[in-house]
């Protein structure tokens, strides 16, 4: 009996736009129009202001840890303007802030939690989006199940959901992804490979060549494209979404970018990578990339990069103005939400006292109302 | 590793203790292995095994894939095949997918192999709030291992405690669970022994003598206790015990103290129903019950989800607390 091949597979990587601003027509028809480009080029300048002046207020002491999205900013306009605003769900991890502001999130939201606020999570009515998730990989089982849901009730209706490179080693990753394949689900995994799960390269967290091809393995289409390519993630995301509305099941994107900054404000990337590697990567900046391809085409001009640069930095300054003017939240809130109703007996004891101890909680019980008085 | 001059002049702080630890049980043991997220290269994300990887290479100190349960369960597979595998889970809200592999087997092998089949392996996982820290890295879940049987757990609050207890952590021939409190990472430094020393797991120890009330605490809360006793006037006595091994309990040291005081305050971070204090004050109840002279008082965090940290402190005991419930508890 000869050896038989039962499985052949390839892995496709889509570029539209090289790193000298150059765009490849043929593959751009149909993708984004010049003022969606320009429309998104703002954005992402907004976005990374906004990264910048959170890094500041961290090291000032007026934020908690933040993760820096900066270098990642296509990633999340492409996939982000993709997917329909008030229709389709994203369900996010901590680093494609723009994909969730395009879809209605109020950008002080995003400072609020890192200011370790609930109320930065408690998402405004309409806008289809989950809060930031913390533990890696597991909000990918919702994504799957959100959009189990939509194919439940017939509804045309996509989840989108984000994570990294890192995550794809988590059992729930894998999970997810045989789930939504075996339900075919209209679920979109976008993986935003940035290279490093804080210290740890791609290289030691997988012996795959690409995490494209982990989806071959669920029988899932899959591609990689250059994650810092507006015009690639875009037409890449159109399609898998598009697909999966159609009721083409769920698909997998490699979105190859780069984690520009470090980790999170706790961490100093500079202990474990190569600068050298970060420059190289910080000449494929999505945002240099996009303002050539501008510049190459007369829509932009240093006199609209300055005006650009002083409304980013304005916008910013107001959001920030709004999350830090929002007052600490009552003690109340640490119970309110923990059921829906009234609350068992002992917490409202504990809320109304803000004891534990049983004779702090009831001190009419033994008499006992004032502090007893020093000797 | 030899110490820095700072640890020299002005002593070690929790994360160097526990450092030193692992490297004389590296140093001693070739079947110890340190696995988990950024523990080689970058030291870990609080440098507990900093330099590490570099005196005992890749081999020993591992960068592992981003995967709890993977962790979890490769080192049971190490600790099954003779190896003394050191996991560390980054923080203790990442325990969850590692808990399948830690409750359902690391706990269960000696029993259900009936000896045959053992897993000596230390879990460091740090622990606790009060930090600052985003969603997650704040929570107090051990009594959620203690629960459990099969697995000890432990956790210091000092350096010379961290040091002692991890090493006999790492020799223990079951699994152990060592908590770090986050909050006294760097809170301060002590003088301790540079050559290797154990404490046995399951010793509690007396922070200061007393007479008239008990109070237990472990982990970051001890401070807060030493700060509630400064703040109490001078004629109340309180003996305040370290529990230092939450699982198995120092059961006749916590009794031996009741007996004498008759009056007890339990104080912890995790939520108050069915945390540790709750077990104390039945242990307590059930051992003293005719020496008591109060109701035990638990002074814990609120039996709610661990808040972000704008409202943290709010949550987590601290010294007016602690005053209160002593101050109530001694006048009963």
């Amino acid at each position: 009996m000869p050896i038989k091949t039962v499985y052949n597979a390839q892995i496709e990587h889509l570029q539209i736009l090289d790193e000298t601003g150059k765009l490849d027509d043929k593959l751009a028809k149909d993708t984004l129009t010049d003022e969606q480009v320009s429309y998104l080029y703002e954005q992402m300048t907004v976005c990374r202001q906004l990264d910048e002046v959170a890094f500041r207020l961290q090291r000032s002491g007026r934020m908690g840890t933040y993760p820096q999205n900066k270098g990642q900013e296509a990633a999340a306009a492409g996939s982000g303007f993709a997917a329909k605003k008030g229709v389709d769900f994203l369900v996010p991890c901590y680093r494609e802030n723009l994909a969730l502001f395009l879809h209605g999130l109020p950008m002080h939201y995003v400072l609020l939690h890192w200011m370790g606020d609930e109320r930065g999570n408690q998402i405004p009515e309409g806008v289809n989006i989950t809060p930031i998730s913390i533990p890696i990989g597991t909000q990918m089982l919702h994504a799957t199940g959100i959009a189990w849901a939509f194919k439940l009730r017939k509804e045309p209706r996509v989840a989108v959901t984000y994570f990294g490179d890192g995550a794809t080693s988590e059992g729930d990753f894998h999970e997810a992804m045989n789930f939504a394949s075996v339900l075919q689900v209209p679920c979109v995994f976008f993986c935003q490979n940035n290279h490093w799960a804080i210290s740890v390269p791609r290289e030691i967290q997988m012996n795959s060549e690409t995490v494209a091809q982990k989806a071959i393995a669920y029988g899932m289409p899959t591609i990689q494209v250059d994650g810092n390519d507006l015009f690639a993630v875009y037409k890449a995301s159109r399609d898998a979404i598009e697909r999966a509305r159609s009721g083409g099941g769920p698909s997998f994107i490699e979105a190859v970018t780069y984690r520009l900054g470090d980790h999170t404000t706790a961490d100093d990337a500079r202990r474990y990578r190569d600068q050298k590697e970060v420059e190289m990567w910080a000449a494929r900046d999505p945002l240099v990339r996009l303002r050539k391809y501008l510049e190459k085409k007369d829509l932009w001009s240093e006199d609209r990069q300055k005006r650009l640069e002083e409304r980013a930095k304005a916008i910013v300054q107001e959001v920030v103005k709004t999350a830090e003017g929002i007052e600490k939240p009552a003690t109340d809130d640490i119970f309110d939400y923990t059921f829906a109703g009234e609350l068992p007996a002992e917490l409202q004891r504990q809320k109304a006292t803000m004891r534990t101890s049983s004779l702090g909680q009831r001190p009419e019980q033994v008499g006992l109302h004032a502090v007893p008085e020093r000797a | 590793m030899p110490r820095s001059e700072m640890m020299i002049e002005k002593g070690l702080t929790l994360v160097d203790a526990i450092n030193e630890a692992l490297y004389q049980e590296m140093e001693r043991d070739d079947r110890v292995v340190i696995l988990g997220e950024d523990v080689g290269l970058n030291g870990g994300v609080f440098r507990v095994t900093d330099g590490l990887q570099k005196r005992f290479g890749p081999d020993r100190v591992v960068d592992t894939p981003l995967a709890e349960s993977g962790i979890m369960g490769t080192a049971i597979g190490l600790a099954m095949a003779g190896m003394r595998p050191v996991p560390e889970i980054q923080f203790e809200g990442f325990l969850g997918p590692a808990f399948d592999q830690l409750v359902n087997h690391a706990a269960r092998y000696r029993t259900r192999s009936r000896g045959a089949i053992t897993v000596p392996m230390t879990v460091r996982v740090p622990v606790g709030g009060g930090i600052h820290a985003p969603e997650l890295h704040s929570d107090s879940p051990e009594a959620i291992y203690a629960h459990q049987p099969g697995l000890k757990v432990v956790m210091p609050s000092t350096p010379y405690d961290a040091k002692g207890l991890l090493t006999s952590a790492i020799r223990d021939p079951d699994p152990v669970i060592f908590f770090e409190p986050k909050r006294v990472y760097r809170s301060f430094r002590e003088h301790i022994p540079e050559e290797e020393y154990t404490i046995p797991i399951g010793q509690a120890k007396v922070v200061s003598e007393g007479s008239d009330i008990t109070m237990i605490s472990w982990g970051a809360t001890v401070f807060q206790c030493l700060e509630a006793l400064d703040q109490l006037p001078e004629d109340v006595s309180v003996e305040l015990i370290d529990l230092r091994t939450i699982d198995p309990i120092d059961e006749d040291a916590i009794c031996q103290s009741a007996e004498k005081t008759g009056r007890v305050v339990i104080v912890h971070e995790a939520p108050k129903t069915c945390g540790l204090g709750a077990e104390l004050a039945t242990i307590i109840q059930e051992r003293c019950f005719l020496h008591l002279e109060a109701p035990v008082q638990r002074v814990c965090g609120f039996d709610t989800v661990m808040p972000y940290y704008k409202l943290e402190l709010e949550y987590l005991p601290d010294a007016a607390r602690i005053v209160e419930a002593l101050q109530q508890v001694a006048a009963y």
